[in-house]
């Protein structure tokens, strides 16, 4: 409780105006995509990065076709499970739309690994990676998702997956559902005693006993030091 | 297009509004002078909604934080980079330097560490010391109360540890370490490196009404909109702007200093990046303090007839003596900390511990030391997180003692990355180079910025004495990494790759331009920071530097920022200036 109580002293502090505390939303029924809409778009943004964004959205890189097979991928990569959900339900494939435009050197890469991924599986199958069956598509996948056991031959495809395995992941866990997936806990005010006392104990580590009167004391911050 | 002439005249300009154009901004106008600052990037001030990305997740980026247009990530607070468009510079054959520029009001006082360290009694003398480059003619008894004052007005907080080269100061309670710290210190114990706690100017404890005190959400590189973090702008400019004396031109490009024909500086003219018009503005006293190479381009292209190949430059020292910090880094995984206990942690921002210089030179065949700072922790993912499975995974052993495959989808690659998150810990090498007069910034007669304004040329090569500093770093990283029971990843770069050296201007430390000295021959500016051939021309940033110290330069700018506003306020009143 007592941390609580220093807590609300501190953002009652009156400066900073604008401290909307982004982390006690409580309402996680919204899916990242509509976060991203109703984000004010304030960000400390200067004119010319708001121009920039505002061309890169406003143009469109990946063919409908070309978004299907990332969208499949995507999910292949990170599947819903017990703790999550999956990478296009995050709204992964548009993050990945967005991110190759403005990291333009991610363009050739990925058109070109899709268009390589279609190129194998017309030679396998006769047919397009999404006109696979399930089956098929994992075949293919597991010849060039395992890069230390993959057939030399088959290099251009596994630096390819690496790449969308790359993007899709980073994807995943920068979005609000990816942050929950892997219980960072932050990005809000909090104070800060130390390493809590049961985890330090688990590592045989203790609190330098030299320190005990230097460290920060959570009880006392907020009273304006006296200089001795 | 014809001059336009500021109406209002000034007892002080100060072009810049760094760490040491804020210091002076402040001091000057409070000992009742009038005070322009001009700032050649725009307003910022991170209480301000618009302004703020403090607290902001990833997904409010659409690029997630990645660093396309900010170096440092999109949430960072630095609006400009190495490069900036629009406002280029050269480089002579051989050397490729970066200059690092934040064009906003606070300058790069906004991004940087914040780590505040004092230079101790040798770092003023190390030529007695090794022979090497040059003392100051001052001496840290004369700095030390000035960063007395400088710890007090600003904050710093820290540890007394009673190190000669690393004076103590007058310090706020440090953090307690985080789990990776705590690590850190277990392998500084057995090799016998100190681990103590950090010295970062953070308020970890009130110090006025006017700053908030730290929350711990370890983005001081965003800057902090209840101030609790120092930059200049926050903590010096704005609060001198509320006595009235100070006015602040933003977007004010300086291209020249004034003079008349006795030699004395009547002012400065700016183009205003808006309109694009030039402007002069006359004052009694002229302060620079643009960063060390604006600072000395400023001078360079501030050419007269008194004055021919730059202002204050009859030694012909201008730009020459510049040095940035070494830099070095390595990076390891913990086994142990795989599958972590969740918690907040983290912190302020920056490191809770460091280690300054331990050895002695005398035994090592380099000349000049270095302090280390470490990172890891559970922290808030950006973009690039949960990348390089394709290599990671097998640190992951399962019961058997088998390492997990490389690479995979699934369900197996998502618990992977949990497990992996917070595990991976690193270290880097922060030294001190020499200073040589073969280490340079000049005028480039080819070429000019946007503004019309010719740019500078870098002229500049590490020795063998900063390579073996680094080969030692990285030495140094590995048998630390191995003492905290760390697995080392990626590579020992050798020889060939010099050893993982930062290229100079990286570590954005750089320093040494129109350095002082009792000598007008060898130097640009005496003791007070005072041009020796322009008598009411000072420059207040790190271009003073004699030597660079294996300490970050922010707080010595400050203090030594703090005593030149003195005494231009007492030369004032005397009538000197």
């Amino acid at each position: 409780m007592k941390r609580r109580e220093n807590i609300k002293l501190l953002l009652a502090g009156g400066l900073g105006t604008g401290l909307v505390i982004s982390g006690c939303k409580t309402d996680d029924k919204t899916s990242a995509a509509a976060d991203m809409a109703n984000s004010t778009g304030l960000y400390g943004r200067t004119d010319e990065e708001k121009e920039h964004d505002k061309k890169i959205k406003s143009e469109t890189f990946f063919t409908t076709a070309e978004m299907s097979t990332i969208a499949i991928l995507a999910d292949i990569i990170i599947p819903k499970d017990e703790v999550s959900g999956s990478a296009t339900e995050a709204g992964v494939p548009e993050f990945i739309e967005f991110i190759v435009k403005d990291i333009p050197s991610h363009k050739t890469p990925i058109r070109g690994g899709l268009k390589w991924l279609n190129n194998y599986c017309i030679s396998n199958f006769e047919k397009t990676f999404e006109e696979c069956t399930d089956a098929q598509r994992m075949k293919v996948i597991d010849e060039i998702a395992w890069p230390d056991k993959a057939n030399p031959a088959l290099k251009n495809g596994v630096k390819f997956f690496n790449n969308i395995r790359n993007l899709v992941a980073t994807g995943f866990y920068t979005s609000k559902e990816g942050i929950k997936d892997i219980q960072y806990i932050g990005n809000m005010p909090n104070e800060w005693d130390g390493v809590p006392p049961d985890v330090l104990k688990k590592f045989g580590f203790e609190e330098d006993p030299k320190y005990k009167d230097v460290y920060v004391n959570p009880d006392t911050r907020n009273e304006i030091m006296v200089w001795s | 297009m014809s001059l336009i002439k500021e109406k209002k005249v000034y007892d002080v300009v100060i072009v810049g509004s760094g760490a040491g154009g804020g210091m002076a901004s402040k001091i000057l106008s409070e000992s009742g002078l009038k005070v322009a600052v001009l700032e050649a990037g725009r307003d910022w001030d991170p209480a301000k909604e618009e302004d703020r990305t403090q607290l902001k997740w990833p997904w409010e980026s659409p690029r997630r934080g990645a660093g396309t247009k900010r170096v440092f990530g999109d949430f960072d607070a630095a609006y400009g980079g190495w490069d900036i468009d629009g406002e280029p510079y050269s480089q002579h054959e051989g050397t490729d330097f970066r200059w690092f520029r934040s064009r906003m009001v606070g300058g790069r006082t906004n991004h940087w560490g914040r780590i505040s360290l004092r230079f101790g009694p040798n770092d003023f003398k190390r030529k007695s010391i090794d022979g090497l480059g040059d003392d100051w003619p001052i001496t840290y008894d004369e700095v030390s109360p000035y960063y007395e004052k400088v710890d007090k007005l600003i904050g710093v907080f820290g540890s007394k540890e009673g190190i000669f080269n690393e004076p103590d100061g007058f310090f706020l309670p440090p953090p307690k370490p985080r789990l990776h710290e705590h690590f850190v210190m277990k392998g500084g114990k057995k090799m016998n490196i100190p681990v103590i706690p950090s010295r970062l100017s953070i308020l970890t404890k009130k110090i006025n009404n006017d700053r908030g005190v730290c929350f711990y959400c370890k983005q001081c590189n965003r800057g902090c909109q209840v101030y609790a973090d120092f930059s200049s702008g926050t903590c010096l400019l704005k609060p001198a702007m509320k006595n009235g004396q100070v006015d602040l031109y933003t977007n004010a490009m300086v291209r020249e200093v004034t003079t008349d024909d006795t030699g004395k500086a009547t002012g400065v003219i700016y183009i205003d990046k808006l309109t694009s018009k030039d402007f002069k503005i006359e004052a009694k006293v002229v302060v620079l303090a643009a960063s060390a190479c604006e600072s000395a381009r400023i001078l360079l292209n501030s050419k007269s007839k008194t004055f021919p190949n730059g202002l204050a430059n009859g030694s012909g020292v201008v730009g020459k003596y510049l040095h940035d910090s070494t830099g070095a880094s390595r990076m390891g995984f913990l086994p142990e900390m795989l599958n972590r206990d969740r918690y907040n942690e983290d912190g302020v921002g920056g490191m809770h511990v460091y280690t300054p210089w331990w050895l002695d030179n005398k035994k090592l065949d380099f000349a000049r030391g270095y302090h280390l700072e470490f990172w890891g922790g559970m922290g808030m993912p950006g973009y690039g997180a949960a990348m390089g499975m394709d290599t990671m995974r097998k640190y992951i052993v399962d019961e058997m003692g088998k390492p997990h495959e490389n690479g995979g989808y699934g369900v197996g690659l998502k618990k992977d990355i949990r497990t992996l998150f917070g595990a991976t810990v690193g270290m880097s090498g922060r030294g001190e180079s020499i200073a040589l007069e073969s280490n340079y910034c000049d005028i480039d007669p080819d070429v000019v910025d946007q503004y019309g304004i010719p740019v500078l040329k870098f002229n500049y090569k590490w020795t063998d004495q900063e390579l073996k500093q680094a080969k030692h770093m990285q030495d140094t990283f590995e048998d630390l990494l191995v003492a905290m029971g760390a697995t080392l990843m990626g590579e020992k770069p050798g020889l060939e790759e010099e050893y993982g050296l930062a290229k100079p201007g990286q570590i954005i430390h750089e320093v040494g331009t129109t350095r002082m000295g009792d000598n007008p021959s060898k130097s640009v500016l005496n003791k007070y920071s005072q041009a020796h051939e322009c008598k009411n021309l000072f420059v207040v940033d790190g271009g003073s530097f004699v030597s660079q110290a294996d300490k970050n330069p922010t707080w010595t700018i400050m203090a030594l920022s703090w005593r030149t506003s003195e005494y231009i306020a007492d030369q004032i009143k005397k009538m000197n200036l």
